[in-house]
């Protein structure tokens, strides 16, 4: 489905050996410092992704912060490579372990995409409207506000895909999910936004 | 392909995450299915509407100051105030260094990805019986067919002389945008040269990579990007690579 090469293929590493090299045998100080210059690049991105996810601007601070913490704590563990889906897999467990019990945060069985689209509230049935409506455009206030209604699993993959730029693969590696799984799950995601989309523009009264 | 299928896969589309062959079908159930073209269209202007630097939060600057706050601090000594210049003084610095860096990662990922698929790309056209759609030794013939089919002219040279014959063209898919290949033969080996247009890219100069026992010679001239792909040893590819270059010159 994908093209195999993309996927097989290893990451060209060079440009975070350059950044990592010359550190394999620094103490606890070399050790921050190199973390710092990896991690801390995408503090905002990471944030992002909190607030999303987490849809409180306090709990992603937060939860930001026990992410960065945890992940130096485990920083040996970091195989190199792009750093970015690594931080996100750790920030999303933060807000799964911290947060889940709050219902903010809801990840279900993996039936999920089965089982979703019944669960899932319909903002509007008629989809077939003319695609003129996209073309007016909502302030990014809306827009936000959109991607934050939509169910947690599927907010995760746009907030991942669109703001964050993740490839597939990545996507795949911070959700835990096959790859075939988050191209179906971004199909529904993008087709649930479009919806609400549409049904804002009618509401909007232009 | 049907709707359900192309539902989901012009999601990969859109995103660039579709290998040739299934953009190739996609592009055809497009072709005759109205309303799976429409819906492209929608989620094209969706993605439109979505500006990502306006969707992004900014982290409180509290809480940078916090997480390293909570770090071992630098090492006391001689390098002390080289750490401190490079992690205080040099916040916004190390962060432009570092997302330099990255954007050079990206482009060799994407090097890389692209090489894989013109490699795909070049194994499907000898597996599909889909080698060559204009057939001719003539470089007259084969360079005007990709007129109307491509918005650029891709080279043609006649290499006869030089042991390498001319096949034909075709019109194949490379990182889901229409490229030309130019099909060459020496001896008993195939040699797929694609062409995509690199809009005021700088030239490259040539380089040999190997990818799944094929090997590419990769350059970029003329607001071209080539690749040459053939299993022939890199020698001989190099050369066929060096006489083609030469050809256009003359």
């Amino acid at each position: 489905m994908i093209a195999a090469g993309h996927i097989a293929l290893p990451v060209c590493e060079a440009g975070t050996v350059m950044i990592a090299g010359g550190a394999a045998d620094v103490g606890d100080s070399g050790k921050a410092e190199r973390f710092k210059t990896l991690a801390l690049p995408h503090l905002d991105d990471t944030y992002t992704l909190a607030r999303y996810l987490l849809r409180s601007a306090s709990d992603a601070d937060d939860a930001v912060q026990e992410c960065y913490l945890r992940a130096f704590r485990h920083f040996n563990t970091f195989r190199g490579g792009p750093i970015k889906p690594w931080l996100f897999a750790i920030l999303r467990n933060v807000c799964h372990a911290s947060y889940a019990g709050g219902a903010r945060l809801v990840f279900t069985a993996d039936d999920i995409d089965a089982g979703a689209a019944q669960a899932i509230p319909i903002w509007r049935e008629d989809v077939d409207t003319p695609e003129q409506t996209m073309l007016r455009r909502h302030d990014s206030d809306t827009m936000r506000r959109l991607i934050g209604e939509l169910p947690a699993e599927f907010r995760e993959v746009i907030v991942l895909r669109e703001i964050n730029d993740l490839s597939y693969r990545d996507i795949a590696i911070v959700i835990e999910v096959p790859i075939g799984t988050v191209m179906s799950r971004l199909a529904r995601a993008r087709g649930m936004l479009r919806d609400a989309w549409i049904a804002a523009e009618g509401g909007s009264g232009s | 392909m049907n709707c359900d299928e192309a539902g989901i896969l012009l999601h990969a589309l859109i995103d660039g995450e579709l290998d040739a062959g299934h953009a190739r079908e996609l592009e055809a159930h497009f072709a005759g299915c109205v309303g799976c073209a429409a819906q492209l269209r929608e989620f094209q202007e969706l993605r439109k509407s979505m500006k990502p630097e306006s969707l992004r939060y900014t982290a409180p600057a509290g809480l940078r100051a916090r997480i390293e706050g909570k770090l071992p601090a630098p090492r006391a000594g001689a390098s002390r105030r080289s750490v401190i210049k490079g992690f205080v003084g040099g916040a916004a610095l190390s962060a432009i260094a570092a997302s330099g860096v990255l954007v050079v990662v990206m482009r060799k990922d994407d090097d890389r990805r692209v090489l894989g698929e013109v490699v795909s790309a070049h194994l499907r056209s000898l597996q599909a019986q889909h080698l060559i759609d204009v057939e001719s030794t003539d470089q007259h013939t084969v360079k005007p067919w990709f007129n109307g089919r491509l918005d650029v002219a891709p080279p043609v040279a006649d290499l006869t002389a030089q042991g390498f014959t001319l096949l034909g063209g075709r019109l194949d898919y490379v990182d889901a945008k229409p490229v030309a290949a130019i099909v060459y033969r020496r001896r008993v080996h195939i040699i797929n040269l694609f062409c995509a247009p690199a809009p005021g890219a700088a030239n490259r100069a040539a380089a040999m990579e190997s990818l799944q026992g094929f090997n590419v010679r990769r350059w970029r001239d003329n607001g071209l990007n080539l690749w040459a792909v053939s299993d022939i040893n890199p020698d001989e590819l190099m050369e066929f690579g060096d006489k083609f270059e030469a050809a256009l010159k003359q």
